[in-house]
C-alpha cells in the first residue's frame, strides 16, 4: 500500500466525522431556537399569579391560566382512563396471540389509527359524543385524546412484552400459576418500564394537541370540573389567545406555550428516568 | 420395597402431524432419581413436559395414552393442580427478575394468591433454600434480586422455588447444561441429597452425569423408549444394541 492513499483515507475519515457531527448539531439547532424563543417571550409573564388565576376579560390586566392547566390534566386523565386499560389489554393480546386473523386485523387497525390525522379524530369524537349528547364537553375531548394515545400504548405494550423471554412465563406456569395470573403478576410487572414509557410518551404526544379539541372540549374562560361541560386546555388557550387581536393576550399565549413546553419536556425527562430505574434485567 | 410414584401408559405425543413420542410406557420409582437419556431431538424433553402438561403451551400439540400420579390421571386433572404437584426446573436458570430471592422462593404461593402468615413464609423460604443448599450463601441477601446470583446459584434458587410447593415429583430438564463444571457438580450433589424428599426425573444428554447420579435410567431414541432399568446394569450391560451404541458414543 502506498503512503499517499493511506493519508487520503485518514483525511476522508476525519472529514466524515466532522460532517456527521456538524449535521447532527444542525438537527438539534431548531429545537434550541424554539426553546430559546419561547422562553424569552414567555418567561416574563410567568408568576405565581399566572399559574393560579383564571383568565380575565379583555381590557383587564393580568389573568392566569389555571383553568387551562386543570383542563389539560383532566382531558389527559379522561383519555388515560380508557386508553391505558384498553391499550395494555390489546397489547397483551397482540403479544400473546401473535398469529390469527383477529391479531392481524387489530394490528392493521392500530397502524391505521396511528396515521389518522388528529383533526379527523376530533370530528369522530364530535359526531359520537358532542352531537349525541348535545353539548361540547371535557368527556368528548378526553375521548378524542384517548383515541390518539391508544395506538402508542398498544404498540409499546406489544413490543415490550414480546421481548420478555418465554422462560419467564414457563417458570410461572410450571409453579401451577394460572395463565391470567401469570400475565398479570409476572409478565406485566416484568414489562412495566416499557409500558409506563409508552404511556408517558403517549401523554407527551397528546398534551399539545389542539385540533381534536377544537370541536370537542371547545375551550372555556371559566374553571370547570364537570366532565359534561366545555373545558379549557393549554393548546386551546394558546390557539384562542394567539389568534386574538389583543397584544396582552399574545403575551399570555407565550406564557402558556412556555408552560406547555415545560410540561412535555418534563414528561420526556421523567420517561427517561422511569426507563432507567424500572428496567428489569433478564 | 419400591413404590411407583408416576406411571406412564402407552403415551404418545404429536406436534401437528409429527409424532414425537411413540407409545412410551414407564414407571417412575418413588424417591429415586430416574435419568432420561437420549440424543437431541429424541423426545426426552417432550416426555417430561407432558408429565406436567407444559407441552400444552404449544398450540398444535396433542397426546394419547395416560399418565398417573399416585393413581390419579394427570390428564383428567386441571393442569394448575398437576403443576403444583410436579415441579419443574428448566435448562436455563429463570428466576423472576423483578423479585427478591425471598419472593422468588415463595413465588409459587404469592402468584397463586395463597395467603400465608409471615412466619409460615419464613419457614418455607428457609426450608426450601436449605434443601437447595443455597441458604448459607444467601441468608444475608434474601431481599436482593435473584438475578444478582451466579448462574449455578440461580439454578439452585429455581430448585428451591420448585421445592417450596412441596411437589411429589421434580422434573429437571437438563438443569446443568448452562452451567460450568463446578456449578454442575454442586447441582449433582444436591440432586442426590434431594431424593429423600422428592422423586426426581432428570433429563440429560450427558451420559456421565446420568451414570453419576441416577438410580434408574431410561434411554429414549426417536420417540421410543428403548430401554429402562437400574442405572448400574444399563451402563455396564445394556440389553438393547441401540443403547449400547449410544452409550459407547457411536451416535448422539
Amino acid at each position: 500500500m502506498k503512503e499517499p492513499s493511506i493519508r487520503r483515507r485518514i483525511l476522508y475519515d476525519k472529514l466524515f466525522k466532522i460532517i456527521v457531527v456538524l449535521i447532527t448539531f444542525c438537527s438539534i439547532l431548531p429545537m434550541f431556537f424554539i426553546l430559546f424563543f419561547i422562553t424569552s417571550k414567555g418567561i416574563s409573564v410567568i408568576s405565581w399569579r399566572f399559574l393560579t388565576q383564571l383568565p380575565k376579560p379583555v381590557g383587564e390586566i393580568g389573568g392566569g391560566i389555571l383553568n387551562a392547566i386543570i383542563g389539560t390534566l383532566m382531558l389527559v386523565g379522561i383519555g388515560m382512563a380508557f386508553s391505558v386499560p384498553v391499550g395494555i389489554l390489546a397489547g397483551i393480546f397482540l403479544s400473546e396471540g401473535r398469529k390469527g386473523k383477529l391479531a392481524s386485523l387489530t394490528r392493521l387497525c392500530v397502524e391505521t389509527l396511528q396515521g389518522v390525522p388528529s383533526i379527523v379524530i376530533g370530528i369522530i369524537a364530535y359526531i359520537w359524543l358532542v352531537v349525541s349528547m348535545g353539548s361540547f364537553s371535557a368527556l368528548s375531548g378526553g375521548v378524542a385524546l384517548g383515541l390518539m394515545m391508544l395506538p402508542v400504548i398498544i404498540t409499546a405494550t406489544e413490543q415490550t412484552l414480546k421481548l420478555i423471554p418465554g422462560s419467564l412465563k414457563e417458570a410461572s406456569l410450571a409453579l401451577g400459576v394460572s395463565y391470567s395470573r401469570t400475565i398479570l403478576k409476572v409478565i406485566l410487572p416484568a414489562g412495566m418500564s416499557g409500558i409506563v414509557t409508552g404511556i408517558l410518551l403517549s401523554i407527551a404526544r397528546v398534551a399539545g394537541e389542539t385540533a381534536p379539541l377544537l370541536f370537542t372540549a371547545f375551550g372555556s374562560p371559566f374553571m370547570n370540573f364537570n366532565v359534561l361541560k366545555p373545558i379549557n386546555s393549554l393548546p386551546l388557550m394558546i390557539f384562542n389567545y394567539a389568534t386574538s387581536p389583543y397584544p396582552e393576550w399574545h403575551t399570555l399565549a407565550w406564557g402558556a406555550s412556555f408552560i406547555l413546553i415545560i410540561l412535555v419536556l418534563g414528561l420526556n425527562l421523567f420517561t427517561k428516568i422511569v426507563t432507567k430505574r424500572w428496567k428489569v434485567q433478564f | 420395597m419400591e413404590g411407583t410414584v408416576l406411571k406412564i401408559e402407552k403415551f404418545s405425543a404429536f406436534f401437528g402431524e409429527n409424532q414425537v413420542l411413540k407409545e412410551v410406557s414407564l414407571s417412575i420409582p418413588q424417591n429415586r432419581i430416574t435419568a432420561i437419556m437420549g440424543p437431541s431431538g429424541c423426545g426426552k424433553t417432550t416426555l417430561i413436559r407432558c408429565i406436567n402438561r407444559m407441552h400444552e403451551l404449544i398450540p398444535d400439540a396433542r397426546v394419547s395414552g395416560k399418565i398417573f400420579l399416585d393413581h390419579e390421571d394427570i390428564y383428567a386433572t386441571d393442569p394448575i393442580i398437576v403443576r403444583r404437584q410436579i415441579g419443574m426446573v428448566f435448562q436455563k436458570p429463570n428466576p423472576f427478575p423483578m423479585m427478591s430471592i425471598y419472593d422468588n422462593v415463595i413465588a409459587g404461593y404469592n402468584l397463586n394468591g395463597i395467603r400465608l402468615a409471615k412466619d409460615e413464609k419464613d419457614r418455607i423460604v428457609e426450608g426450601s433454600l436449605r434443601k437447595a443448599a443455597l441458604w448459607e450463601e444467601v441468608k444475608e441477601a434474601l431481599y436482593r434480586r435473584g438475578t444478582f446470583l451466579s448462574g449455578g446459584q440461580q439454578q439452585r434458587l429455581c430448585i428451591a422455588r420448585a421445592l417450596a410447593m412441596g411437589p411429589a415429583v421434580l422434573l429437571l430438564d437438563e438443569p446443568t447444561s448452562a452451567l460450568d463444571p463446578k456449578a454442575t457438580s454442586y447441582i449433582e450433589e444436591l440432586i442426590v441429597q434431594l431424593k429423600d424428599t422428592v422423586s426426581i426425573i432428570l433429563v440429560t444428554h450427558n451420559m456421565a452425569q446420568a451414570a453419576r447420579v441416577s438410580d434408574f435410567a431410561a434411554f429414549v431414541y426417536l420417540g421410543e423408549l428403548v430401554e429402562f432399568g437400574p442405572s448400574g446394569s444399563m451402563f455396564t450391560a445394556p440389553k438393547d444394541k441401540r443403547t449400547e451404541a449410544y452409550l459407547t458414543g457411536k451416535f448422539g
